[in-house]
């Protein structure tokens, strides 16, 4: 290939479009001030939902550009669709938020779309520094997203806290990146694969070490355990609609790049890796389990959740089969509803005097807001991974995948958790129909809240009647990183 | 057909009215159960006179139950005499009560669970007398069982009702399990349990052994044994008995229905219904003649001094059973079927006087709180009277007929313990005699011992509690005098085949040719009796309690019911409690539940404790984790390629 010529751009056009519109809404919010902070969320949603129509309209199948760098898949396609689904969901249940807490600031939704690109980069990642390059994109806007609110103790510190540890994870990727590129002299991934699946051809120990350190990063993004420290305290100090974005978009793009490196470039390698990831898997779903019991905040205890079911989802990668691959997007799809609809319900939880985080303000919904009171049932049973509901679906296909797999440790570990877990879900269904009611929230519930809520609400309950669509698009998304 | 609708229509009008009881109202309730029970009487009456006619066994297949392996059991109905004369007393003994408990119960909250029960009860009773093999017997059995639960505790807000529910269901537990295990043993002898093969294969069997534990056993005679403690627990002889007595607890209808006429009378149908095993088994007998005579006895002591109107009635039932099974013991089936029989009418009249008496009195049923009653209640004076006369036993009664043929029979067989059970029995007679008429003068007669405001209201029952009485009545006088030819007569060819008596036991001929004296003792000793009640409680009623001082540990002995229950309580019920709460506390609490179910949950939230506990908030203790975390992947993978 000539190094001078423009490489092709026509694959990058989603990302490049987004780039462009973050651009541009910036130069809007520069001009116009605080002011235009809701039409700029209009419009990123709007951006957003171009990216996602161009997504669709990409090329089909695999295409790879910028010298190697980029990789455009139906894997891909499909992780970046939830990822911006996420993303446009999150600006969505952010409306009404930002504007009775007084976070109109025009910087929100250029702060989110930037993150978005960031996402998006990851998941194409074809390469050792683009991977790196964007996930820091990624990350940069996201710190400065969860101490949105400046005045807020709660808030910085929950900034600060996720920049730290996340800068000692992207050095610790970093420094597998590098340990890689140095016991195989690529960054790409296609070059890595080669190497390592020569036996012998290069220090296996090394690598390996090299991979351990890379893992550790990306693991960092998914919060899974040992690297999941910074969730609770990030998800309950940052403002909650933030919270509900760090717990859909950057989740399923992390998983995306967690799978995308793991079965990619050190597919050779799955025998020594999934032992870690097992351990992570399992270290995930059981303290996400039992932490969360003794959780008086909301929205602690859906950091706690999230913990447990990136363990889950990581179930499915330890598999290494095309089935776990399909298992885990099935799983990200359906956390990405649930959660949503979780966080719609939680930012319901105002009153008078601003938000509410405390699990025992829902006591007696049932009375007060019979309607979301069910919609919130719905959504714990479905986390809690109770048949018919979607979460039992999710559950169920990652389960099967680790049965195939003949990890049955894993398998039975993952069921236990999960009737552990159901414990709190559960709890708070008894709170919402049979404790004595508190005040009614604010009402009326916004428009826009009550679409999202029916719509997750629907589709979490409904799964089971026409799961075919998920089914088959997250099997073509699998069986394009696992042939 | 006939035979599968007497049946089936109670169990049709227990369901309608058990089921929808609130939408037909209690007056639809009344009507579906008592018609249904009046149809099935009048039934089973045209049937009788049927199968009396034909002379042999009938049978109507219904359905096939079981078929598993060499086991089959079929639904089918066996109609012989013996059947005819129990469905004839069963329903129609039923159907007076239905029509008596419309009055009874007029004022109770419930009255259709009470009507369905009752005919749920009913049909239970009919199906256990039309069994053609052991497991039908024994589903009636436990039917009736069930039925008699649920009606002793139907004023299920009584502490006592329930506790005497319960009671009779345990206590015939044990009889029952004795039964299941006979019907087992039935099964492993002769390879099936409908009749015909097992009472084809007796004789064959007799004089057989096994072997159980290294004991050698002899066939017949365990397995009849095991069934006849099936009979003591269902018919409450002695030892078994605890259960009837405490039973009064339900309302007065059921103790006339279940306690008296018919479910306590299925041990003694059951064991004729068994005589060609029976027969086959000489220790059975006598041990079966023994008990019977024993607890004939043993009741009518305690009879002597209760006080409860209804457990005088229920002690008089406990030992008249003890007179049908000491007949039977002595192969006198015949004799011990034609007491079932006239006991069911003039027992039931007892049982259905006083519940009017009781019903007049505001519920009071000590006899101590009574008394001059007869101007107030005449009809139910009247037919107190003629029921007294029939247990009695005096001449034209129906009883005098039945206790008499069993007393001579008692007299005349060879049986070697034969003439523990005759003197027994007139020692019963004399006592039967004496509480009855003290029943009848504490009640009666007398200055009133209520208070003024009960006498006031007491008034004599409505037509649908009279009319029962008036029929019953007429039963006590004339059931004996028109059945003692048919049933116990020499010339009879009723029975045909439904009774087996073998030769040498043979002893209704013998019994009708014993002296004079054995035939005149117990109206002699019944006329003692009478007028030893009359003298203590009417000419000189300071004398029962002089008595009673004078004999204070007999006294104690028999008011306290021979100390069965504190014995059961001391032997029985207090180990089986600690035992019980032994293995709650301790195997269920600490084992089960402590690994189990608490356990696990104590552990998770132990376990939850610390998993919240490691988020201390501290960067650095985060920081610290995720390099441990990398540390441990390292060196497992350093320590795994073996650097």
């Amino acid at each position: 290939m000539d190094p001078h010529a423009l490489p092709a751009l026509l694959p990058a056009l989603p990302e490049l479009w987004l780039c462009g519109a973050a651009l541009a809404l910036l130069m809007i919010g520069v001009f116009g001030g605080d002011r235009s902070t809701r039409p700029l969320c209009y419009l990123a949603i709007a951006a957003l939902l171009v990216t996602f129509v161009l997504l669709l309209l990409g090329p089909e199948g695999r295409t790879v550009t910028f010298s190697g760098m980029f990789v455009v898949d139906p894997f891909g396609v499909f992780t970046k669709g939830l990822v911006l689904i996420g993303a446009m969901l999150a600006i969505v249940l952010s409306l009404g938020y930002i504007r009775h807490e007084g976070m109109e600031r025009f910087e929100f939704p250029v702060l989110i779309v930037l993150a978005t690109v960031g996402m998006l980069l990851m998941i194409s990642a074809n390469d050792l520094i683009a991977l790196y390059l964007g996930l820091e994109m990624q990350s940069l806007a996201l710190y400065v997203i969860a101490a949105f609110r400046r005045d807020s103790l709660r808030s910085t510190e929950a900034g600060l806290k996720y920049f730290v540890l996340g800068a000692l994870a992207s050095g610790m990727l970093l420094y597998g990146a590098s340990l890689v590129y140095g016991f195989t002299g690529t960054t790409s991934f296609e070059d890595i694969a080669r190497a390592v699946s020569v036996p012998g051809a290069t220090d296996a120990l090394g690598t390996l070490v090299g991979l351990v350190f890379i893992l550790a990063g990306l693991a960092f993004k998914v919060s899974a355990v040992p690297f999941h420290m910074w969730t609770p305290d990030v998800y309950e100090g940052a403002p909650t609609p933030v919270t509900a974005l760090f717990a859909v978009a950057p989740k399923v793009a992390a998983i995306g790049l967690f799978l995308r490196v793991m079965l990619e470039p050190f597919a050779a390698l799955a025998g020594d890796w999934q032992q870690v990831i097992v351990v992570i898997s399992i270290a995930s779903m059981v303290l996400g389990a039992l932490a969360a019991i003794r959780q008086t905040s909301i929205k602690r205890l859906m950091a706690y959740s999230s913990i447990g079911h990136m363990g889950y989802a990581l179930i499915g990668l330890a598999a290494g089969s095309a089935e776990g691959v399909r298992g885990v997007l099935i799983y990200l799809a359906i956390y990405v509803v649930m959660n949503v609809g979780t966080f719609a319900v939680i930012l319901c939880m105002r009153r008078g005097q601003g938000m509410v985080e405390d699990i025992t303000e829902l006591a007696g919904l049932s009375r007060t807001h019979p309607m979301l009171a069910l919609a919130m049932t719905v959504f714990m049973f479905s986390l809690a991974g109770v048949p018919p509901l979607a979460g039992f679906f999710g559950k169920l296909y990652v389960f099967m995948a680790a049965i195939h797999a003949e990890l049955y440790g894993l398998a039975v570990v993952g069921v236990v958790a999960s009737v552990v877990g159901a414990y709190y879900y559960v709890r708070i269904v008894k709170l919402m129909y049979f404790d004595a009611p508190t005040d009614a929230f604010e009402r009326p519930i916004r428009g826009e809240m009550a679409a999202v809520l029916v719509a997750t609400g629907v589709l979490t309950a409904l799964f089971f009647v026409y799961p075919a669509p998920l089914l088959a698009g997250a099997a073509t998304a699998a069986a394009a990183l696992v042939p | 057909m006939l035979y599968a609708v007497i049946v089936l229509l109670p169990l049709g009008a227990a369901i309608i009215a058990g089921l929808f009881g609130r939408l037909i109202g209690d007056r639809g309730a009344n009507a579906v159960t008592c018609l249904a029970v009046i149809a099935s009487a009048v039934l089973s009456i045209i049937g009788l006179a049927e199968s009396v006619e034909g002379g042999s066994v009938e049978r109507v297949v219904l359905f096939t139950w079981f078929e598993s392996g060499s086991f089959t059991a079929t639904w089918q109905l066996r109609i012989d005499a013996l059947t005819g004369v129990m469905l004839v007393t069963v329903s129609g003994v039923s159907a007076l009560v239905h029509v008596y408990s419309i009055g009874y119960m007029a004022h109770d909250p419930h009255k259709p669970r009470f009507m369905a029960y009752l005919s749920l009860f009913t049909f239970a009773m009919l199906s256990l007398v039309t069994a053609d093999n052991l497991l039908q017997l024994f589903f009636g059995w436990e039917g009736v069982g069930l039925c008699s639960y649920l009606l002793i505790g139907f004023w299920y807000r009584r502490p006592a009702a329930n506790a005497a529910a319960i009671k009779a269901f345990i206590v015939n537990r044990i009889g029952d399990f004795g039964f299941a295990l006979g019907i087992m043993g039935v099964f492993l002898a002769f390879g099936a349990i409908d009749f015909d093969t097992i009472f084809g294969g007796a004789p064959a069997l007799e004089g057989k052994t096994f072997s159980f534990l290294g004991l050698e056993l002899d066939t017949l005679t365990t397995i009849t044994f095991l069934l006849f403690l099936g009979a003591m627990g269902k018919s409450a002889q002695i030892g078994l008995h605890t259960w009837l007595p405490d039973a009064m607890e339900g309302p007065t209808p059921v103790s006339a229905l279940i306690h008296a006429a018919t479910m306590v009378t299925a041990g003694v149908f059951m064991v004729a219904r068994l005589s060609p095993l029976f027969e086959y088994a000489p220790w059975t007998l006598a041990f079966v003649t023994v008990i019977g005579a024993t607890t004939a006895l043993m009741a009518a002591t305690i009879g002597l001094v209760q006080n409860d109107i209804k457990r005088v009635i229920a002690y008089s039932t406990c030992s008249q059973l003890g007179y049908m099974f000491f007949a039977a013991g002595v192969s006198a089936y015949s004799a011990a079927i034609f007491h079932l029989f006239t006991h069911a009418f003039f027992k039931a009249l007892l049982f259905l006087g006083s519940g009017a008496v009781i019903h007049a009195m505001a519920d009071e049923q000590d006899m101590r709180k009574m008394g001059g009653l007869y101007r107030k209640l005449p009809v139910t004076y009247a037919v107190m009277w003629i029921g007294s006369l029939a247990l009695a036993g005096v001449p034209i009664f129906a009883g005098f007929y039945s206790k008499d043929i069993i007393l001579e029979a008692a007299f005349a067989s060879a049986s070697p313990v034969s003439g523990y059970a005759f003197w027994l029995g007139i020692g019963a007679a004399v006592l039967t005699a004496f509480y009855s008429w003290r029943v009848l003068f504490m009640t009666f007669h007398g200055a009133p011992r209520a208070s003024a405001e009960v006498m006031a209201h007491a008034h004599e029952a409505p037509a649908t509690m009279t009319a029962p009485l008036i029929v019953l009545a007429l039963g006590a006088v004339l059931a004996g005098a028109l059945a003692y030819e048919p049933l116990v007569g020499t010339e009879s060819a009723f029975w045909g085949s439904a009774l087996l008596v073998l030769p040498e036991h043979a002893v209704l001929e013998a019994a009708h040719h014993v002296p004079f004296w054995v035939k005149a003792a117990p109206t002699v000793v019944a006329v003692i009796g009478i007028l030893a009640a009359w003298y203590m409680y009417i000419r000189s009623p300071a004398t029962p309690a002089r008595l009673a001082a004078a004999h204070p540990e007999l006294y104690r002995f028999l008011l306290n019911k021979w100390y069965f229950d504190e014995l059961y309580e001391v032997a029985l019920v207090r180990p089986a409690k600690f035992v019980g709460y032994w293995l709650w506390r301790g195997g269920d609490g600490r084992v089960i539940d402590g690994f189990g179910p608490d356990g696990a949950a104590a552990t998770i939230v132990r376990l939850a404790r610390r998993a919240s506990a490691l988020q201390s908030g501290y960067l650095y203790h985060y920081a610290f984790a995720m390099l441990i975390g990398i540390a441990l992947f390292v060196t497992w993978y350093i320590y795994r390629l073996g650097l």
